[in-house]
């Protein structure tokens, strides 16, 4: 087992079956201290059973998983004291007010009297939720519900949070509030394993995993998972196409042999295209529609291709193991 | 790892949710609803039958029988019909339940020293009306008989004399409502801990407290005593009510009776337990807990004598835990019965607390998956 001293997770083989179906499957990655991973996978792909598995919530049929040199299976409870969690449902008490959620948890956590005051004072004001210290949680805005939760989650100074779903349905500038904190936690020392569909806040992780039909399909740091060959298969680079009637425009680009992929992104297009497609061979192909091209440039794969990419090629090679 | 780690938080924070919970008014609410209903309304006794009389003889005879049925207040006489298919007629529309018919030769067959017949139609609908309605009736028909044989002032070979101890006046109030204090604790406690913790997981904060190191017995037993508590405060509360509202004096020892309700109240809890740990929402949880409810109501012995079941259904109602409560209720409360009555009961209430906690507190998992 190469568990390096300073990894926070090792995953090794993990494997969880419900009877006949299998919802993780074979997982193997290792997470760095203090480093943001960023999960992604579509619904049902078994990131929430990954997470539980690393929670001690659900024991994997095989495998083995490792927060902090110690087995998930062998001492869930152990665990349990050096985790935070955040589900993706709001799941605090509601109808307790800011304050009375962070001592009941406090107090579950073991802390006692001072240090009990102190660490709630200390959580509360790192998420700057104490105007609201006297609210109940239920009326407070999703933002706010999401800071709650993380503040009880630190409550008791965990090494690893894991966060499923955290800026799912909440506003913009609540978002970068809470990612603001995420990376002021991750300089701190602290270890999160976030879960998301959003491509902007995976490019803002130190690493990445994609999780697919059960499997992982693709883990790494970006930058090196935009490099990787299958992302952009040999002889061929991305372009993106700025143009008038853009729609149309994808259309008869998409009809052009030699251009594998073309997708719209905004009023842009982003394409695919053999190396022996020229530029002029695009913009010939649009003025032929009557279609005017403003720019064409060359751009690197954004995580989102790679995804896609990676995705297309697992979904045509079906394997069962 | 300590077994009871987060046990008073999980009170604490039980206490904070149940004072601010809307619905906990109704903890005192339904059982004075429950207390009126069945302590008022139901009155068991049958009296005042709807009945309507065809007298087609028209005799100082025939008014004399009418009369004697009137007396034993069983009949209401509503009114005077001309035939048998008005009678008929009034029993289907349920405006009256028992019809009185007297033959036009009734009073002359009498005076003949003839046997005369008088007919009574019952509606069978209702049994225990239509029962009582056919006793009285004989009753009424065996008095006129022995008095036209001329026996009534001479001695009765045999005397049958009846005295009621407890309860004299036969008041079916009394019966009911000392029941009644098993039958409302049972409701309270057992849906509010099955909601309790469905609640938990509904919200999805049994999956948060899955994640931190509170225990499993600490969680249950967190959950439990607040409850408990509110179940001790209305059987208080019931009792109080039984006293002011009914009249029921407390004839035995009021602190056996507190210490067999606690001991009542730890099945009933662990039931709440269970429950929850099957049900996967709020409204699962409360079709289950009908499902214990009804046979709690109506095989316990609270609402109908369980003597009288079919022997499958007498043998059923072993096990339930409230009807070893209500025998205890009824015992220390009507009879005045001591411990030394009613140890079985105290013994199978005990064997229930074991295995139900036990049951409980197994099928708990703190692994949600």
């Amino acid at each position: 087992m190469s568990a390096a001293a300073d990894s926070a997770i090792v995953v090794e083989g993990l494997t969880r079956k419900f009877g006949a179906f299998t919802a993780v499957d074979n997982v193997s990655f290792e997470i760095g201290r203090g480093d943001i991973f960023g999960f992604l996978g579509p619904n049902g792909s078994g990131k929430s059973t990954v997470i539980r598995m690393l929670c001690g919530l659900l024991r994997p049929t095989t495998g083995t998983a490792l927060l902090d040199g110690i087995d998930v299976r062998r001492d869930p409870e152990s665990i349990k004291q050096r985790i935070g969690y955040t589900s993706q449902k709001f799941s605090l008490y509601e109808d307790l007010t800011v304050d009375e959620n962070v001592m009941f948890f406090g107090r579950i956590y073991g802390l006692k009297n001072r240090r009990l005051k102190e660490r709630r004072d200390a959580v509360i004001g790192l998420v700057g939720i104490g105007d609201y210290a006297g609210r109940l949680a239920g009326q407070l805005s999703g933002g706010w519900k999401q800071r709650l939760a993380v503040a009880c989650a630190l409550l008791h100074e965990p090494n690893i949070i894991f966060l499923d779903e955290p800026t799912a349905g909440i506003d913009p500038v609540a978002r970068r509030d809470l990612w603001d904190l995420l990376f002021k936690l991750s300089s701190a020392g602290t270890t999160l394993f976030v879960t998301t569909h959003y491509m902007d806040e995976a490019e803002r992780c130190t690493d990445v995993g994609y999780i697919y039909l059960s499997k992982l399909i693709v883990c790494g740091q970006p930058k090196t998972l935009k490099a990787l060959p299958e992302v952009t298969p040999g002889g061929h680079r991305r372009l993106e196409v700025e143009c008038e009637e853009s729609r149309q425009a994808l259309e008869r680009l998409r009809g052009v042999d030699g251009i594998a992929d073309a997708t719209l992104f905004g009023q842009n297009i982003h394409l695919l295209a053999r190396d022996d497609i020229t530029e002029a061979d695009i913009r010939g192909e649009l003025e032929r529609g009557g279609i005017g091209a403003r720019e064409i440039r060359q751009i690197e794969p954004s995580l989102e291709d790679v995804f896609v990419m990676l995705t297309r090629r697992h979904a045509g090679t079906p394997r069962k193991r | 790892m300590n077994m009871f780690r987060g046990f008073w938080a999980v009170i604490y924070k039980e206490m904070i949710q149940v004072r601010r919970d809307p619905s906990t008014r109704f903890v005192f609410l339904i059982p004075l609803f429950q207390m009126i209903i069945f302590g008022y309304a139901i009155d068991m006794d049958v009296q005042h039958i709807a009945t309507v009389v065809c007298d087609m003889d028209q005799s100082v005879e025939s008014r004399l029988i009418v009369a004697q049925m009137a007396n034993t207040r069983t009949f209401d006489i509503t009114g005077e019909v001309a035939s048998e298919r008005d009678i008929r007629r009034q029993i289907v529309a349920g405006t009256a339940k028992v019809g009185i018919i007297i033959p036009g030769d009734y009073g002359a067959k009498l005076l003949r020293g003839e046997q005369a017949t008088v007919q009574v139609l019952v509606d069978g609908s209702d049994s225990s009306v239509a029962n009582n309605a056919v006793q009285t009736s004989r009753g009424v028909g065996m008095l006129q008989s022995l008095q036209r044989a001329g026996v009534s002032g001479q001695l009765l070979p045999v005397d049958v004399r009846q005295r009621v101890l407890f309860n004299p006046d036969l008041i079916s109030a009394n019966f009911y409502v000392p029941a009644l204090v098993g039958i409302i604790l049972q409701i309270v406690t057992v849906f509010l801990t099955a909601f309790a913790i469905v609640r938990e997981r509904e919200r999805g904060t049994l999956e948060q407290l899955s994640v931190t190191p509170v225990s499993r017995s600490a969680l249950i037993l967190g959950k439990l005593v607040p409850y408990a508590i509110i179940g001790m405060i209305q059987t208080i509360f019931v009792l109080l009510l039984m006293r002011c509202l009914f009249g029921v004096v407390i004839e035995g020892d009021v602190f056996l009776l507190l210490a067999l309700s606690v001991l009542f109240l730890l099945p009933a809890l662990a039931m709440g337990i269970l429950i929850s740990t099957i049900a996967f929402n709020q409204a699962e949880a409360m079709q289950m807990g009908m499902l214990i409810m009804l046979p709690s109501i109506l095989l316990s012995g609270f609402a109908f004598p369980r003597e009288t079941m079919p022997l499958p259904i007498y043998a059923l109602s072993f096990g339930i835990p409230v009807t070893y409560y209500v025998q205890i209720l009824r015992g220390i409360i009507l009879r005045g019965a001591g411990l030394w009555a009613l140890w079985p009961q105290t013994l199978a209430l005990a064997g229930f607390a074991v295995v139900l906690v036990v049951a409980s507190s197994v099928r708990f998992q703190k692994r949600i998956g």
